[in-house]
């Protein structure tokens, strides 16, 4: 933010990039060679609702369209936090169209204005040994984060920046862990 | 590359009366900034003064905090309220402050910190109580959006020029006593002073203006963020409200923040819309109703 913009006080909304997101396949694979990690078809989309019209017959339009593949339906759901998971799911493994139906909902969302109502898109994956791992992609900063939650409100460190390592290569990592948003309650992650 | 459509409409009346008024107030600046030079030497007092209010900016959540006798609390402590700061703040990508929370029935809720790294967010037991999840949050954000406009930076420099006038104006006859004319025109203290006394009123007026406007903008800036103006207003309605059927003394202790909270606390009426620090809470209602049907239009 500039000055102008400081001593103005006008703090615009910051637009969401949406680029990054295809460079997510790529890190799925590393993921499944370098820990076992398997796609669970699951991928989900986080945003910020708007009141009124607009967003809500936008929203309708975006499941219509999803839904017109004949894939199983697209769910919708709020979490606790007043914030909307779309949740997209697809054949486990084929996680580029995951990704092309992700992608779908963001485009959509940027066409009418509320880019920046974009919150993160989540990837789940499978580990060896039964625990959920979601691929987390925050749209205002262009990068990706491991999401590990065990249990009620706690989380695997330890997988995240082992998962991290693993990954950089593949995917812009999030450098600054204070923005690591642990995602409670996101759909398919326990 | 073509230009990504966007919902979030500036406001231009906004913008110009607020730099309108920032431009006034370096004038001011400059102007008592050369009176002073011309006419004496009291740089002494001017640099106790300024470095007084750099202090009140420097070290503004703590001085905040104690005297609201608020407590920084971790995500165990609270975790719904860090939760929710959390989403906020990575939906605007932003540092995330510390969070702080006051244990007074008082409904408000304040944010403070030299800089976006240093901030705090701080809300009342108060308010806590009486909002829902979807209010606080619209108050939360308002305060983020502080925040990020770095108002206590540009509301501390903004208000120096007043601190020093005011210094002047209650300071100078008693130092500038041993000082005679020194030819036959009037007295040069007398003037200093009275120039003192009208810089010190401009000013405050200016600085007045100036908080009222960022308070809009904070509203505006809020508002866009969570997508719910019509939370924020509820919760603007409830607080003010309550805030009226409150008893004055604990008010008063309060009032000393006032430039800092969410809804003033003192509301006299005898107070102008010219002297306060916050806009009449109608003006803001209205901006909040002309963002919601923005926000509801069909594009």
């Amino acid at each position: 933010m500039g000055l102008f913009d400081t001593l103005l006080g006008r703090k615009k909304p910051v637009k969401a990039n949406l680029d990054a997101l295809f460079a997510l396949p790529q890190a799925a694979v590393t993921l499944e060679v370098g820990a076992g990690f398997r796609s669970s078809g699951v991928g989900s989309v986080c945003y910020r609702a708007s009141e009124g019209a607009a967003f809500a017959s936008m929203q309708s339009d975006i499941q219509a369209l999803l839904d017109a593949d004949g894939g199983p339906a697209v769910e919708r759901s709020q979490d606790s936090y007043g914030f909307t998971w779309l949740v997209c799911r697809q054949e486990p493994d084929s996680v580029s169209e995951l990704v092309t139906e992700l992608h779908t909902v963001n485009t959509t969302l940027e066409a009418n204005g509320f880019g920046p109502s974009l919150l993160c898109s989540v990837v789940d994956f499978d580990g060896p040994d039964g625990q959920t791992l979601g691929l987390v992609y925050l749209y205002k900063r262009g990068s990706f984060y491991p999401f590990a939650p065990v249990g009620d409100q706690r989380r695997d460190n330890a997988l995240e920046l082992q998962i991290r390592g693993l990954i950089a290569d593949d995917v812009p990592i999030e450098k600054s862990l204070e923005r690591w948003l642990a995602l409670w309650g996101a759909p398919g992650l326990a | 590359m073509s230009k990504v459509k966007t919902r979030f409409r500036g406001d231009r009346g906004l913008t110009a009366r607020m730099g309108l008024v920032g431009f006034l107030l370096v004038a001011l600046y400059l102007l008592f900034g050369a009176v002073l030079i011309a006419y004496t030497n009291l740089f002494f007092g001017i640099i106790v003064v300024v470095a007084l209010a750099f202090g009140q900016w420097y070290f503004s959540d703590r001085l905040a905090l104690a005297s609201m006798r608020a407590r920084i609390v971790t995500p165990e402590q609270a975790p719904e309220l860090h939760g929710m700061v959390d989403r906020l703040v990575a939906l605007a990508d932003m540092p995330k402050p510390r969070v702080a929370i006051a244990d007074t029935d008082l409904p408000n809720a304040f944010a403070t910190g030299r800089s976006p790294d240093h901030a705090v967010v701080c809300v009342t037991t108060g308010i806590m109580r009486r909002l829902n999840a979807e209010e606080l949050e619209g108050v939360l954000s308002h305060e983020l959006a502080h925040v990020a406009n770095r108002d206590v930076a540009v509301m501390t420099v903004a208000s120096v020029i007043g601190l020093c006038a005011g210094f002047i104006a209650r300071w100078g006859l008693f130092f500038g006593g041993g000082d005679r004319g020194r030819d036959n025109g009037p007295p040069v203290w007398l003037i200093i002073w009275l120039v003192s006394l009208v810089v010190y009123a401009i000013s405050f007026l200016l600085t007045r203006a100036l908080s009222r406007y960022r308070e809009l903008s904070a509203d505006r800036s809020g508002a866009y963020l969570t997508g719910k103006p019509s939370a924020l207003a509820s919760a603007l309605t409830k607080i003010s409200g309550d805030m009226a059927r409150i008893p004055t003394r604990d008010l008063r202790q309060a009032q000393s923040m006032n430039a800092f909270f969410f809804t003033p606390a003192l509301k006299s009426e005898h107070f102008s819309t010219l002297l306060s620090t916050h806009p009449h809470i109608q003006t803001r209602l209205d901006q909040l109703a002309r963002i919601s049907a923005d926000l509801g239009r069909q594009v």
